[in-house]
C-alpha cells in the first residue's frame, strides 16, 4: 500500500506524483515533500543508524537541525553522503540510501555496538586503545573507523559546478517566517534594497507549518501573498533554498543557495549551487526557533520526534509517522500538535505534560505530572511507558511521540563575533546577547518572540529601526491579526534516573555520558563538548546542546547561564567543500599568464613550466630527442656556439619616472644610479631592511627623469609593492611615479657569438648597434622590422654577446616568429628555462635559489657593490658584525673531484675528514646543473670564507639521498671569467 | 611600414566575440591605453594641460569619462588611463607625453591589459558571480578596480545595468575570458 500516513491537505501537489527510491525500495510522493515527510508518508520511519551503537533512527525534526535522517544522496559521482531527508527536497527519480549500515538498514550486524554498549561510553576510545602505542595508527583506528562512522564518498570526482558570487544590499533578512516577511515587507515597500534568505525552499517558515489565521487567512496563504508581492518589488531580492551561513566581517555574510538540488541533474553549465559572499550595510536576523527534546530511556526510537516537527509533517506535508500518538510536553505549545493531529484524523493516544497543573487543550486524555520512562520496538517506536503523579506504570501503544521540552532561538548567527547569548528565565533558553555583530539586530522568534503577532510586529519594528539608522523612513505596514498566546513552560530536561536517555542522538551521547564526564572531572563546556562530542558533527548540536549543558549544570550545582554555551562557529549548515572551491578547480585553480611567445612555443610542442602563474617553456623538444637533458644541453651548446633566443617577459619591468627617479633608484639599491647616463644599464642589487639581499635587476635609463627597472620573475609583484611603501610612506615628497610595464612590453633576449648579426636583420639599418656604437650595457629606442617602436638593451644573462629587444606585446608573436626566420642562417635556437637555467649557473649569476632571503651582498660576492658614499634600504643593518665575519659564507663554484661523478642542489659541505654533522657544517649547494660545455656537473653555493678557498677539497653531503662525493672549491664562473664575451 | 603582425589578447588575428543567452562578451582590440600620472606639485598645470589635451576634465574617483577622442578613467591617486583608438593613437604614450609635458609621466599600456566588453540583459548577474564590485548599483560612469577570477580588473560601467567593460591583465586575458563565459553561462 503507499502512502499509507498521508493525511489531508498539506502544501503539496497532489496532481503530480513523484517515483523516488529508498534503499532500493520505490515508493511515491508528491512536489513539495521532502525525502522524510515522502517516506513518513509511506509509513517508513526507519531512515539510518546511529553513528556508534548504530541504534535504529528516524527523523526527529522537520528542518536542518536533524540530527538523525541522514542518507546517501543520489547515485555514482554525484553520490553525496550526510545529507538529512528532513531537507532534500523531492525530485522524480531520487535516489537515497541509508548509511552506516551492515548489511540493511533493518538487520544492521554492528548493531552488536549497542549490546556492548556500556563499553561504548564516553572516553572509552581514549581510556581502551593506549597501548600498546604503535597499534593505535596501524589497527585501532582503522577498526574504528570503518565500524563508526557516517557515510561514504563516491571517489570519484564531483561532475558538478560550483559557482560564487558577490551580492550587495541594504538590509540583509536572515529567515522568511512571520518576522522575516514581515521585515521585508516593510524594507520592500520603502524602497530599500533588500535581499529575503531563507534555508527552505517554501518561504513562510512556521507559517506553513501552523493551522492559526492570519488575519482572514491561514498562515500560509497570507505567506503566499506576501511573497508574491515581494517578489514584484524590483529592490527585493527573494533568495529560497539559500542558508546565511555566517555572519563574517564588516556586515559580510556567507550564504549557500542550493540552485539545483531539487532537480534530478543540473542543467548544462548551470551551477548545482552558489555561495554568496553578501555585503550588507544592516541584517535583521529572523531565525526563529527549534524545539529541543526531553531525555528519556530508550528516546531515541523511529517515531519519537518533536512535537512541532509531527505537527509540520501533519499540516504542510499532510504526513504523519503513524496513525496512533501521543505527546509529551513540559509546555502549552505541545498541545497544539495533539489538537492539529486530531483535526488531521489521527488518534492522538495522551498529551503527558510534566506539570502536575498542565491545561487541558486537546480533545485527548491529558496525564498532568506525568512522564515518558521509556520505549519499545525494535525498528520502530511500538509503546512508551509512562509513569503517572502517583508512581505507577502504565504502558500505552503508539507508533510515534511528539516531545516538546520547549524552543530554543536561533541565536548562532549573532554569536559569530564571539557575542555570547543571555539567558531568558521565563523562556528557560538562551536568547541574543547584547553584543551582536555590527549592524546586526535580531526579531522574532530568534529573539524570543514567540507568538505569531508578537513575530510579525518585532520584524516589521526591526527593519523600521535598521532602515532609520540607514537615514531611511519607512512606514510600518499594516499587520494581520494573528494568535498571540504567551509561552507557558516549565523547565524540564530529562526523567530523573534515566541513563540511556539520548541528548545528542547524532552522536550518541547520553545522560550518563555527560555524568560521566562530569565525575571524571570535566567542568567546563568546552570540555564537555570534546570528551563527550556532544554537538559535533552535521548537525552541530542544534537539538542536543542545552540537554547537554541542563545535566551538567545540575550534576555542578549551577545554572545553566553559570554553566555557559560553547561557542558558535560558521558554518550554520554544512557546506560542500566544493562550494568553498567554487570554479577554482582542476585546471581552473588559478589563472595562468601566457607569454607573448605561447602561442607560438605551444605549436613546437614546447614543454610548459609553471613559474608562479606563468606559464614558461621549460625546453623545446625537438624530434629524436628522448631526454630533457638532450633538448637542453643542444639549447645551450647552441647558443654559445652561435645564437639562442629566449622569452624573458616574465622579468618585472617598472616604470619609474619623475625628476627624483635616480635618487628613488639610489635609495632602494645599494648601488648608485644618480650617475647612471642616458642609454646605459647598470645592475642593480637591492636589500630589505634587514641587510638581507631580496632582489635584482637591471634599471635602465632611459631618460634623466624615466627609468625601466627589472624584477626576476618570482619578485615582480612583492618588489612593486616595496617600491610603492617607500614612494608612499618613506618618501611622500620625491617626485616620483611608479607602474608596472611588465605585460606591456614582449621581451626576449638574443644571446651568443652571433647575436648582433641576427639583431642586425631585424633592427632598422638606422640604428647603429655595432659594439662601439652600442657596447655592454647599453640602452636605448630603436625600430625593427620597419619601422616598429622597440627598446633595445645590452644585457647578458648567460654571459653571452646578448641583447634583450622589446616590442609592445601585441607584436611579440610576430617577433618571435621574425627572430627564428631571421636566425635560421645562423642556426638559432630557441632556449627555455632550463637552458637559461644552466648557462647563469656556468657564468656564475645569482638567481633565486641564492637570493633565498638568507644572504647578504657580502654572502653574494657583492660586498663591494653596497656603496657607502650614499645611504639606501638595508645599508646599515648590512653592517652589522654578524654578517661581516672573516668566515662569512662566500659565493664559490664547485666541481666534482672525479668529473663522472654527480652531486645535488641542497648538498651541504664538510670539510674532509670531519663527521657530516651540523656542526661541522661549511655551507651549502643552492644551484647545481650539468654543463654541457664542461662536459660535467657544475654547483654554486655559499662556503664559509670560500673566496679565500679556491682549490680545496671538500664533501658534498647529501643526508636525504645518503650521498657524498667530493667536490673542489673554484671561482663561480665557470665559462668566460673575464667577460670577453658579454664585451665582444 | 613596419612587417609584424599583431595579435589580441586571445592569440587571434581578430578579436573574440561570443554570445552565451543574453549576454554579449566581446574582446576589444583596437583601442590604445596609456597610464597618465601627475608629477609631484604640478597638479594646476597638469590639469590644465590634462583638459587641454583630452578635451575634458579628469574624471573624479571612482569615475570614468568620455572626451571626444580620448576617454579615461580614474586607476589611483594622481593617476588615469586614457584609451584612444590605436587607428590614431597606436604611439599614444609618446602623443599624450607631448601634450602634458613635465607635468605628467606617462607609460604605455596597450599591451598590459585585455579588453572585454559585456552587455546583455543578464551582464550584471553574470557580473555578481565574478566580481566583489557592486555591478548592479554601478551608474553609467563609474569605474572601479575590482578582482576577477583573482585577477586585478577595471570595470568600467558604460551604460548602467546594460554595458559594461572588464579589462584585465593581457597575459591572463585566457583565464578571464573563461571566467567570463563561465559566469555568462550560468545566468543564461
Amino acid at each position: 500500500m503507499s502512502q499509507i500516513n498521508r493525511l489531508s491537505g498539506g502544501l503539496i501537489d497532489r496532481t503530480q506524483t513523484l517515483d523516488f527510491r529508498f534503499d532500493g525500495k520505490s515508493y511515491q510522493g508528491h512536489p513539495g515533500d521532502t525525502l522524510a515527510s515522502a517516506l513518513l508518508a509511506n509509513g517508513v520511519r526507519l531512515m539510518g543508524r546511529s553513528f556508534k551503537y548504530h541504534r535504529p533512527r528516524g527523523p526527529i525534526s522537520s528542518g536542518s537541525e536533524e540530527p538523525n535522517a541522514i542518507v546517501e544522496l543520489r547515485t555514482g559521482a554525484r553520490q553525496e553522503p550526510n545529507t538529512r531527508a528532513t531537507t532534500a527536497e523531492l525530485f522524480e527519480g531520487l535516489e537515497a540510501k541509508s548509511q552506516n549500515r551492515w548489511p540493511s538498514l533493518a538487520f544492521d550486524a554492528m548493531g552488536i555496538n549497542d549490546r556492548l554498549s556500556p563499553f561504548f561510553a564516553a572516553g572509552f576510545y581514549y581510556k581502551t586503545f593506549m597501548w600498546p602505542k604503535a597499534f593505535w595508527e596501524k589497527l585501532y583506528e582503522p577498526l574504528i573507523r570503518r565500524a563508526a562512522g557516517l557515510g561514504s564518498l563516491s571517489k570519484e570526482a564531483d561532475p558538478d559546478i560550483y559557482d560564487k558570487g558577490f551580492l550587495h544590499c541594504d538590509l540583509l533578512i536572515i529567515g522568511a517566517g512571520p518576522a522575516g516577511l514581515a521585515a521585508a515587507l516593510t524594507a520592500g515597500r520603502a524602497g530599500a534594497d533588500v535581499i529575503l534568505a531563507d534555508e527552505d525552499f517554501l518561504m513562510g517558515g512556521r507559517l506553513n507549518a501552523e493551522t492559526f489565521a492570519l488575519g482572514d487567512d491561514g498562515g500560509a496563504q497570507w505567506a503566499a501573498a506576501t511573497v508574491a508581492e515581494l517578489a514584484s518589488l524590483p529592490n527585493v531580492r527573494l533568495m529560497p533554498r539559500t542558508t546565511v551561513l555566517g555572519a563574517f566581517d564588516h556586515g559580510i555574510y556567507g550564504a549557500l543557495e542550493r540552485n539545483a538540488d531539487h532537480i534530478a541533474l543540473p542543467a548544462a553549465g548551470k551551477p548545482r549551487q552558489t555561495l554568496w559572499r553578501i555585503y550588507t550595510r544592516r541584517s535583521l536576523l529572523c531565525a526563529g526557533a527549534t524545539e529541543r527534546p526531553i531525555a528519556f530511556d530508550n528516546n531515541d526510537r523511529p517515531g519519537i520526534m518533536l512535537a512541532g516537527a509531527m505537527r509540520a509533517y501533519a499540516n504542510r506535508w499532510a504526513a504523519t509517522p503513524d496513525r496512533k500518538v501521543a505527546i509529551f510536553t513540559n509546555n502549552d505549545d505541545g498541545h497544539r500538535t495533539a489538537i492539529d493531529l486530531i483535526a488531521g484524523g489521527v488518534s492522538v493516544a495522551a498529551v503527558i505534560d510534566t506539570r502536575p497543573d498542565a491545561p487541558r487543550l486537546a480533545d485527548c486524555e491529558l496525564l498532568a505530572g506525568a512522564h515518558v520512562v521509556d520505549s519499545k520496538g525494535r525498528l520502530g517506536l511500538r509503546f512508551v511507558t509512562v509513569r503517572l503523579t502517583d508512581g505507577s506504570s502504565r504502558p500505552m501503544e503508539v507508533g510515534a511521540l511528539g516531545v516538546s521540552g520547549g524552543w530554543n532561538p536561533n541565536v548562532h548567527l549573532t554569536c559569530h563575533h564571539r557575542g555570547r547569548p543571555a539567558w531568558d528565565g521565563a523562556l528557560a533558553a538562551f536568547v541574543p546577547g547584547a553584543e551582536l555583530p555590527r549592524g546586526m539586530s535580531v526579531a522574532g522568534a530568534a529573539k524570543g518572540a514567540f507568538s505569531t503577532a508578537a513575530a510579525l510586529a518585532s520584524g516589521a519594528a526591526g527593519a523600521v529601526a535598521a532602515l532609520a539608522d540607514l537615514g531611511v523612513k519607512a512606514r510600518a505596514v499594516k499587520l494581520p491579526e494573528a494568535e498571540d498566546v504567551p509561552v507557558n513552560l516549565t523547565p524540564f530536561w530529562y526523567v530523573k534516573g534515566a541513563s540511556r536517555a539520548w541528548i545528542d542522538p547524532q552522536n550518541d551521547v547520553t545522560v550518563k555520558d555527560v555524568k560521566l564526564a562530569h565525575q571524571e572531572g570535566y567542568r567546563s563546556v568546552e570540555h564537555l563538548k570534546r570528551y563527550t562530542t556532544l554537538g559535533m558533527a552535521t548537525d552541530q548540536g542544534k537539538t542536543a546542546n542545552i540537554g547537554g549543558l541542563a545535566v551538567m549544570a545540575e550534576m555542578t550545582g549551577k545554572s545553566i547561564p553559570e554553566t555557559g554555551t560553547t561557542i558558535y562557529r560558521p558554518p550554520y549548515s554544512p557546506v560542500p567543500i566544493a562550494a568553498f572551491a567554487g570554479r577554482s578547480a582542476g585546471k581552473d585553480f588559478r589563472p595562468t599568464r601566457l607569454t607573448p611567445s605561447h602561442k607560438w612555443a605551444a605549436e613546437q610542442g614546447a614543454v610548459f613550466v609553471e613559474v608562479g602563474m606563468w606559464l614558461r617553456a621549460q625546453w623545446f623538444p625537438r624530434p629524436g630527442e628522448t631526454h630533457w637533458r638532450q633538448s637542453v644541453d643542444r639549447e645551450v651548446l647552441a647558443t654559445r656556439k652561435s645564437v639562442g633566443i629566449c622569452d624573458v617577459t616574465t622579468l618585472g619591468k617598472i616604470d619609474v619616472q619623475g625628476t627624483d627617479a635616480a635618487e628613488f633608484l639610489n635609495r632602494v639599491y645599494v648601488n648608485a644610479f644618480a650617475k647612471l647616463a642616458v642609454g646605459k644599464v647598470r645592475y642593480g642589487l637591492m636589500l630589505r631592511e634587514d641587510g638581507m639581499a631580496t632582489d635584482d635587476g637591471t634599471p635602465a635609463r632611459l631618460a634623466d627623469d624615466h627609468f625601466v627597472m627589472t624584477t626576476t620573475t618570482a619578485n615582480a609583484v612583492s618588489v612593486y609593492r616595496h617600491l610603492e611603501f617607500c614612494r608612499q610612506c618613506l618618501w611622500p615628497d620625491m617626485d616620483v611615479q611608479l607602474i608596472s610595464t611588465t605585460e606591456a612590453w614582449a621581451q626576449y633576449s638574443v644571446a651568443g657569438p652571433n647575436a648582433r648579426k641576427l639583431l642586425q636583420k631585424i633592427v632598422d639599418a638606422e640604428h647603429d648597434i655595432s659594439n662601439e656604437a652600442f657596447p655592454y650595457m647599453a640602452c636605448g629606442e630603436v625600430t625593427v622590422c620597419g619601422g616598429l617602436r622597440a627598446r633595445l638593451f645590452r644585457i647578458s644573462f648567460s654571459g653571452e654577446l646578448a641583447y634583450e629587444i622589446a616590442v609592445p606585446t601585441r607584436y611579440g608573436d610576430g617577433l618571435i616568429r621574425a627572430l627564428v626566420e631571421a636566425g635560421q642562417e645562423f642556426d638559432a635556437v630557441v632556449y627555455g628555462t632550463e637552458a637559461l637555467g644552466v648557462m647563469r649557473i656556468e657564468k656564475g649569476h645569482a638567481a633565486g635559489n641564492e637570493l633565498n632571503g638568507t644572504t647578504t651582498a657580502l654572502n653574494l660576492g657583492m660586498g663591494k657593490m653596497v656603496s657607502k658614499k650614499k645611504d639606501c634600504i638595508g645599508n646599515t643593518l648590512s653592517e652589522r658584525e654578524g654578517l661581516n665575519r672573516d668566515d662569512a659564507l662566500n659565493l664559490v663554484g664547485f666541481r666534482p673531484v672525479h668529473r663522472n661523478e654527480v652531486f645535488a642542489a641542497g648538498s651541504h659541505l664538510i670539510n674532509t675528514g670531519d663527521e657530516a654533522n651540523a656542526a661541522n657544517d661549511q655551507g651549502y649547494l643552492t644551484s647545481v646543473a650539468f654543463s654541457p660545455n664542461l662536459g660535467h656537473t657544475i654547483g654554486l653555493g655559499f662556503l664559509k670564507n670560500g673566496a679565500a678557498r679556491l682549490g680545496e677539497v671538500m664533501r658534498a653531503v647529501n643526508p636525504v639521498q645518503d650521498a657524498e662525493i667530493s667536490v673542489e672549491v673554484v671561482s663561480p664562473h665557470f665559462i668566460d671569467p673575464e667577460g670577453e664575451r658579454l664585451r665582444a | 611600414m613596419h612587417s609584424l603582425a599583431s595579435i589580441t589578447p586571445l592569440g587571434h588575428a581578430e578579436p573574440r566575440v561570443v554570445t552565451l543567452g543574453s549576454v554579449r562578451i566581446a574582446e576589444v582590440a583596437d583601442r590604445a591605453l596609456a597610464s597618465v600620472t601627475c608629477r609631484f606639485g604640478r597638479e594646476k598645470p597638469f590639469r590644465a594641460a590634462a583638459r587641454t589635451l583630452f578635451g575634458t576634465a579628469l574624471p573624479e574617483p571612482g569615475k570614468s569619462v568620455a572626451g571626444p577622442v580620448y576617454s579615461l578613467f580614474w586607476t589611483g591617486p594622481d593617476q588615469w588611463f586614457a584609451e584612444a583608438p590605436e587607428a590614431s593613437h597606436e604611439d599614444i604614450a609618446r602623443i599624450i607625453k607631448e601634450g602634458l609635458g613635465d607635468n605628467a609621466s606617462v607609460t604605455e599600456q596597450s599591451g598590459g591589459w585585455a579588453r572585454f566588453d559585456l552587455s546583455g540583459a543578464g551582464v550584471v548577474d553574470m557580473l555578481e558571480r565574478l566580481a566583489p564590485a557592486p555591478s548592479r548599483r554601478m551608474q553609467t560612469g563609474d569605474a572601479t578596480r575590482t578582482a576577477i577570477e583573482h585577477l586585478g580588473c577595471f570595470l568600467i560601467c558604460r551604460t548602467a545595468g546594460e554595458r559594461f567593460s572588464v579589462i584585465g591583465p593581457r597575459s591572463s586575458a585566457a583565464s578571464l575570458h573563461h571566467a567570463l563565459c563561465a559566469a555568462a553561462a550560468s545566468v543564461a
